[in-house]
């Protein structure tokens, strides 16, 4: 490595072995590209057709491979008669919606509030709003496995002080809200941590779209005369679409596959009531405790139509006219 | 394409609506409420790491700092053999990255500075991986390294992704609006070997690009939690954020040796994040701002 310092001089030109010379430099960028693609075949392209096929067996994954017993679509019908499937499948789309709403009516005008005149100290602002991103889900949820305590939490404590504020105490509860305790908090409960974890990340990414709005704009139609609502209704909302759009589909696709935090808030046992297993833990716990891969699989599938259906009405919805303002305003 | 990540054009640097005092300080009272929010679960962290048990769940619950961050640091290493799994999670974390960094700049090299048959509709094909949700993936995952005899071995996790669809789309746009190909022609002249031109020419102009890509690597790494939750059976092998979990889980769990072991996780990660914040948040935003 250290290369000493007398042979500043450059290498010797190595003589042209035509043979290997050209074979290298031909294959070079295929040898340099084929880790990714060993790596997917094997990892990612692979199980997506093993799981195609788990699908329609069944099979515990204790016994061997020669156990495998075909049994078509069963393993669907299965999944679709459980209510436990659909409990889940119902418990993923509420958390879904109640963590991802939110997230977006807060990031929204945190990144207005940052690009209205804060711009100087945007980066130590949106470091602090990024925190929660990058801490781990396990020490996440264990921090607000205390703080949601029943009786002697922190929120609890919190709320009860400003019950006590005049006139705007009447907005906070007066009872004590047993958080992961009581089956119509429990959703909830889940759905603020993940509001808390990533309420920063979407800011980022709304503010990166204020910010690629040019200002010229705003002048101009600051010339001709229109309103400052009248700008964000004309200008800023048509050109922020295709942000709200893209940060929107990936809270969606990341709702619906909602694992960590419910998993550890609930201690992977779902909640009073099941209120807090989504379709992955579920899954996880078919083929974890309950040894049915084949089950498991197609399971996996099922979800996967949902995320699929779910973007493709939101691509529907949401794409196209997002990017056809985009073009338009070119 | 955008050439550097990130690099969205900024609006005029005098805000227009900033002009107006009263949003001005709207503003700072919405960020000032936000950020209190975002950082006093943090703070409760430090305090409750510092408490035992019975004052953690007290009323009214301590806001300052206690007396027993010795007691419930021995009480951790007496329930889970702490530094051996923090030893863990660092050992993945490091192997992870460094294999990342190898193979993805090795990539975005190749889509970067040649031109080959199918090159497009490689690297099309390897955006679209990019698409896939891992729901798929988890059970045969777990079935595939059963079978492979991975299980309770770090390279279960690490080899999968070591050359993933996300680094190679990050090293390759850096590398191509930041290297100049007459570099690498030069090189080629000199008579290198394409992969001495790799190692001599663009790993050492790839830095930048290169410790974005490290970050990211790293903390989802460090933070992982349902590989190693498949992948790892026992209280040796376990990273930190597993044997942390498992604490959690039994009865009468010991709350302050718990927050002591779960600050002890998080500061290592604060550290870095007080370095390197604004390169660490462009590269995690990156992938969802240019996919």
């Amino acid at each position: 490595m250290t290369a000493p310092p007398a042979k500043l001089t450059p290498t010797p030109p190595i003589p042209k072995v035509g043979g290997w010379d050209n074979f290298q430099r031909k294959y070079a960028p295929y040898i340099f590209i084929s880790p990714f693609f060993l790596l997917f075949f094997v990892f990612g392209l692979f199980p997506i057709i093993f799981n195609a096929y788990l699908s329609v067996h069944e099979w515990q994954p204790g016994s061997g491979l020669g156990d495998m017993k075909f049994v078509g679509l069963r393993n669907f019908t299965d999944n679709l008669t459980d209510p436990t499937f659909w409990l889940s499948l119902k418990n993923t789309a509420i958390l879904a919606v109640e963590s991802g709403l939110p997230q977006h009516l807060i990031a929204i005008p945190l990144a207005f509030a940052i690009n209205m005149g804060l711009k100087r100290a945007q980066s130590f602002i949106t470091a602090i709003y990024f925190l929660p991103y990058i801490t781990s889900v396990v020490a996440i949820s264990v921090i607000f496995f205390t703080l949601f305590s029943w009786q002697y939490g922190v929120l609890n404590a919190a709320l009860n002080s400003l019950h006590h504020i005049p006139i705007l105490g009447v907005l906070f509860p007066a009872d004590k809200i047993n958080w992961l305790g009581e089956r119509s908090f429990v959703q909830p409960s889940i759905a603020m941590v993940i509001v808390w974890r990533y309420v920063g990340w979407n800011m980022l990414l709304y503010l990166s779209g204020l910010q690629a709005i040019p200002g010229e704009l705003y002048e101009a139609a600051a010339v001709d005369g229109a309103t400052r609502s009248e700008q964000f209704r004309f200008i800023t909302l048509p050109l922020l679409r295709p942000t709200i759009f893209l940060a929107v589909t990936l809270s969606l696709i990341g709702g619906f596959q909602l694992f960590e935090e419910p998993f550890i808030l609930t201690n992977g046992g779902g909640g009073v009531g099941q209120a807090g297993l989504t379709t992955i833990m579920y899954m996880f716990r078919t083929y974890n405790a309950y040894s049915d891969a084949g089950l498991a699989a197609a399971m996996a599938w099922l979800l996967f139509i949902v995320i699929g259906a779910l973007t493709l009405v939101n691509n529907f919805a949401f794409g196209r006219s997002g990017t056809g303002s985009n073009e338009a305003a070119k | 394409m955008t050439s550097t990540p990130l690099a969205a054009p900024r609006a005029t640097p005098r805000s227009i609506s900033g002009k107006r005092p009263l949003s001005r300080a709207g503003s700072i009272l919405l960020l000032f409420l936000g950020g209190v929010l975002t950082l006093a679960p943090f703070y409760f962290m430090f305090i409750f790491a510092t408490h035992p048990r019975q004052e953690i769940f007290s009323l009214p619950p301590p806001t300052w700092f206690g007396h027993d961050l010795t007691n419930n640091y021995d009480s951790l290493l007496s329930r889970m053999p702490f530094w051996r799994n923090l030893w863990n999670s660092l050992y993945l974390a490091v192997l992870t990255t460094a294999t990342t960094l190898f193979f993805c700049t090795l990539g975005g090299y190749a889509f970067a500075m040649y031109e080959f048959k199918g090159k497009s509709w490689l690297f099309g094909l390897l955006l679209a991986t990019l698409l896939i949700p891992s729901t798929l993936n988890i059970v045969p995952f777990a079935l595939i390294m059963q079978a492979l005899g991975w299980i309770d071995t770090p390279r279960a996790l690490w080899i999968p992704g070591m050359a993933n669809a996300f680094g190679i789309f990050l090293m390759r746009q850096y590398i191509g609006s930041a290297i100049p190909r007459e570099l690498v022609e030069a090189a080629r002249i000199d008579g290198a070997t394409e992969f001495t031109t790799f190692r001599k020419v663009i790993v050492p102009l790839t830095g930048p690009a290169m410790a974005t890509l490290g970050l990211v690597t790293f903390v989802q790494s460090w933070n992982g939690f349902l590989g190693p939750l498949i992948i790892f059976r026992s209280a040796e092998t376990y990273t930190a954020p597993l044997a942390l979990r498992t604490l959690q889980g039994i009865a009468n769990t010991d709350w302050g040796a718990l927050m002591c072991g779960v600050a002890l996780t998080v500061v290592p990660l604060l550290i870095l994040f007080a370095f390197a914040s604004r390169r660490l948040i462009d590269g995690l935003t990156s992938g969802a701002l240019k996919g």
